[in-house]
C-alpha cells in the first residue's frame, strides 16, 4: 500500500480581520492508493479546507503536502496547474459552466490542458458521457438537468484528464437519497475500475458506509478518530463520531434506552462470514442463555456484511456464553454499564 | 412631390438632405466610439475585477488607484469632460470638431463607466465555477477568457446596451459645441432659431434610435440568459 497523499504536519488558519483563526490544527493523515477515504464533520469542522489543501486551492500555514513524490507546496505556479490536471474535483454545487453545453462542460479540461483536436476532444467526450450515462444529453445546457444529472456531468469532467485522485467536495449533499446512492454506486464503480483514489467530505455517515474504505472524523478542526469504516463505524470511540453513528440509525438510539429490561445489555457485532452463520442460537442453547432481542440490523458497509443485535441476556451461565460468542468471532460490548 | 406632405408638417425643414447627414454622423459617432469603448473598457473592466478584494489578482493599492480614476471620470458631467478634453482630442485625432473630434472624449467619457458594469457583470459569476477551472489547472488568462467572458456575457451584453444608449445621450450633447449630428441640429434650429419642428423630429429619430438599441440588447440578453 503506497500512499498517494500525504499530510505531513499540516495546519491552516485563515486570516479574519487581521487576525489568525485556526481552521484545522496540525496533523498527519495517509491516504493510500486506490482507496476511497472519506472526511466526515459537521458543517464548519474544516472539512472543505482540508480537501481544498490536496489541491492547494488552498495554501497550508504550515507542513508539508506531498503527492506521490511531488511535494504540492514547493512547486512553482506552473508546474502546479499540470499537477492539478491530475486530481479531478467535484463539487457540492456543480459548479458547471451555465453557458456550455454538457459536451463543451466535459471538453473544458481537455481543451484547457492544450488538446486541440477536435476529434480527440469528441471521442473522449463521447466516452466519459457514455460511462456516466448521458449521452442523449451531449446538447443540453445544465440548467436543463436534474441535480443528479448535473453531478455526472461534474464527475465526466472532473475524469477527463484521466487523474489519479478524484476529490468530492460534499458531491452528493445537494441531491435526494435516491439520486445519491446512484451518484455513490457510480463513485464506487469509478474507483473499482479505474483503479482511482477517491477523497470525500460528507456530513453523513451513511454515505462513508457505502462507499468508503477509510474514514477520518473531524471535528472543529482536529481529526478526533480514525480507521477503517468498519471499525469506527461498529465500535465509535469519540463522541463526535457516536453522534454520527446514530443519526444514520436513528431507531437504535430510542428502543437500546428503553427502561425496565431484565438482563444484562450487550451489543453483538459480526463481521463478513460471522454475519451469516447460526453461531447465536447455539451458543445460547448449549449455555441455557434466554436472551431477548432489543434492537438489530444486519446490512452491509460497502461490500462487508454485518449484523449487530443489542440483547438483554439472562441465565446463570452467561459469561461462559459471551466467551464462546468471542471465540466464534463475535465482537461483544456491554451496554449501558 | 414625394416630400410634399412633410414639408407641411415640418414647414421650417427646408433641407432634408441635412438631416440625413446628421442622422449618418450620430450613427457613425455612436458605432465608432461604441466600438471604442468596448475595446478599453472591457479589459480594464476585466482588470479592475481581477485586482478587486478577494479576488484572483487582488491588488488593494493598484485597485483603489484605478478604482479612483474610473470614479473621476464618471463624475464628470459629460459636457465638461469634452471641452476639458479639447486639447488632448486635438493631439490625438488633429481636429475637435465633427465626429473624429467627438469620438475621443465619447470614449473617455464612457469606457470607465462600461469598465464598472463589466466588472459588476464579473463579479456575478459563481465563486465555484472559477473554483472549479482553477482546479483543473486553469491559468488566471483561461480563467477570464473561457469562464469568466462567457458566464458573464448576457451582463456584459446588458452594459454595452446601457452604454450605448448612454453614448446617443453623450452625442446629443456634444451637438452643442461642434461635433455635429442631431442634437447639433436640435440646438442650432430647433433651441436657438426657434424652429420647433426640428427639435420635435431630432428627438423622434433620436428616441427611435434609444428605442432599437434597447430592443436589439434586450434580444441579445435573452438568448444569453436562457441557459
Ligand atoms: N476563506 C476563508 N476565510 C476565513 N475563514 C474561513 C474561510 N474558509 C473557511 N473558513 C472557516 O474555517 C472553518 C472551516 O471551514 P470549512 O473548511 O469550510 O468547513 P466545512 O467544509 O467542514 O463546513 C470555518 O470556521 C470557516 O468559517
Ligand atoms: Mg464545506
Amino acid at each position: 500500500m503506497t500512499s498517494v497523499i500525504r499530510f505531513l504536519d499540516v495546519h491552516k488558519s485563515y486570516r479574519v480581520d487581521g487576525r489568525e483563526v485556526p481552521a484545522l490544527q496540525p496533523f498527519n493523515l495517509d491516504i493510500v492508493d486506490g482507496e476511497v477515504f472519506g472526511i466526515i464533520g459537521h458543517s464548519g469542522a474544516g472539512k472543505s479546507t482540508l480537501i481544498r489543501l490536496i489541491n492547494l486551492l488552498e495554501r497550508p500555514s504550515g507542513g508539508r503536502i506531498l503527492i506521490g513524490d511531488t511535494e504540492m507546496t514547493a512547486l512553482p505556479e506552473p508546474a502546479l496547474r499540470a499537477q492539478r490536471r491530475r486530481i479531478g474535483m467535484i463539487f457540492q454545487h456543480f459548479n458547471l459552466l451555465a453557458s456550455q453545453t454538457v459536451a463543451d462542460n466535459v471538453a473544458f479540461p481537455l481543451r484547457l490542458a492544450g488538446e486541440r483536436d477536435a476529434e480527440k476532444v469528441r471521442e473522449r467526450v463521447d466516452e466519459l458521457l457514455a460511462r456516466v450515462g448521458l449521452s442523449e444529453h451531449a446538447g443540453k445546457y445544465p440548467s436543463q438537468l436534474s441535480g443528479g444529472q448535473k453531478q455526472r456531468v461534474g464527475i465526466a469532467r472532473a475524469l477527463a484528464n484521466r487523474p489519479d485522485i478524484l476529490l468530492c467536495d460534499e458531491a452528493t449533499s445537494a441531491l435526494d437519497p435516491q439520486t445519491t446512492a446512484s451518484v455513490l454506486d457510480l463513485l464506487a464503480s469509478i474507483n473499482r475500475e479505474l483503479k482511482l483514489t477517491i477523497v470525500l467530505i460528507t456530513h453523513e455517515m451513511d454515505v462513508v458506509r457505502r462507499i468508503c474504505d477509510r474514514v477520518a472524523v473531524l471535528d472543529a478542526g482536529c481529526i478526533v478518530e480514525s480507521g477503517t469504516v468498519a471499525d469506527v463505524f461498529l465500535h465509535p470511540r469519540h463522541a463526535t463520531t457516536r453522534r454520527f453513528v446514530e443519526e444514520a440509525l436513528p431507531e437504535e438510539a430510542a428502543t437500546a434506552q428503553a427502561p425496565g429490561v431484565a438482563g444484562r445489555v450487550m451489543r453483538l457485532t459480526f463481521r463478513g462470514g460471522a454475519t451469516l452463520q447460526p453461531v447465536l442460537s447455539r451458543v445460547m442453547r448449549e449455555h441455557g442463555v434466554d436472551f431477548n432481542l432489543l434492537a438489530g440490523r444486519i446490512d452491509r458497509i460497502k461490500d462487508l456484511p454485518y449484523g449487530q443485535l443489542t440483547l438483554a441476556l439472562e441465565g446463570a451461565d452467561t459469561d461462559a456464553a459471551l466467551v464462546a460468542l468471542r471465540a466464534a468471532g463475535i465482537e461483544i460490548e456491554e451496554m449501558g454499564a | 412631390m414625394i416630400a410634399s406632405p412633410l414639408q407641411s408638417l415640418f414647414p421650417n425643414i427646408d433641407d432634408w438632405g441635412e438631416l440625413g447627414h446628421a442622422c449618418i454622423d450620430t450613427l457613425l459617432m455612436l458605432g465608432g466610439s461604441l466600438a471604442l469603448t468596448v475595446l478599453i473598457g472591457l479589459p480594464l473592466g476585466v482588470l479592475l475585477y481581477l485586482t478587486g478584494k478577494g479576488q484572483l489578482r487582488a491588488m488593494p493599492k493598484f485597485y483603489g488607484v484605478v478604482s479612483l480614476l474610473v470614479n473621476v471620470l464618471r463624475s464628470v458631467p459629460f459636457i465638461i469632460l469634452m471641452i476639458v478634453l479639447m486639447p488632448v482630442t486635438y493631439a490625438l485625432v488633429g481636429t475637435k470638431l465633427g465626429v473624429r473630434g467627438a469620438i475621443p472624449p465619447l470614449v473617455i467619457g464612457a469606457a470607465p463607466f462600461f469598465a464598472r458594469l463589466v466588472e459588476t457583470a464579473l463579479r456575478e459569476v459563481q465563486q465555484g465555477v472559477i473554483e472549479a477551472a482553477q482546479a483543473m489547472g486553469a491559468s488566471t488568462w483561461q480563467i477570464v477568457r473561457h469562464v469568466l467572458l462567457p458566464e458573464a456575457r448576457g451582463g456584459i451584453a446588458a452594459g454595452i446596451t446601457v452604454t450605448a444608449i448612454a453614448l446617443v445621450g453623450y452625442t446629443a450633447m456634444g451637438g452643442a459645441i461642434g461635433s455635429g449630428g442631431l442634437g447639433d441640429l436640435a440646438y442650432r434650429y430647433g433651441y436657438l432659431s426657434y424652429k420647433s419642428d426640428y427639435m420635435l423630429v431630432t428627438v423622434a429619430l433620436l428616441v427611435v434610435l434609444v428605442q432599437l438599441l434597447q430592443m436589439m440588447g434586450d434580444r441579445i440578453v435573452a438568448r444569453y440568459k436562457r441557459h
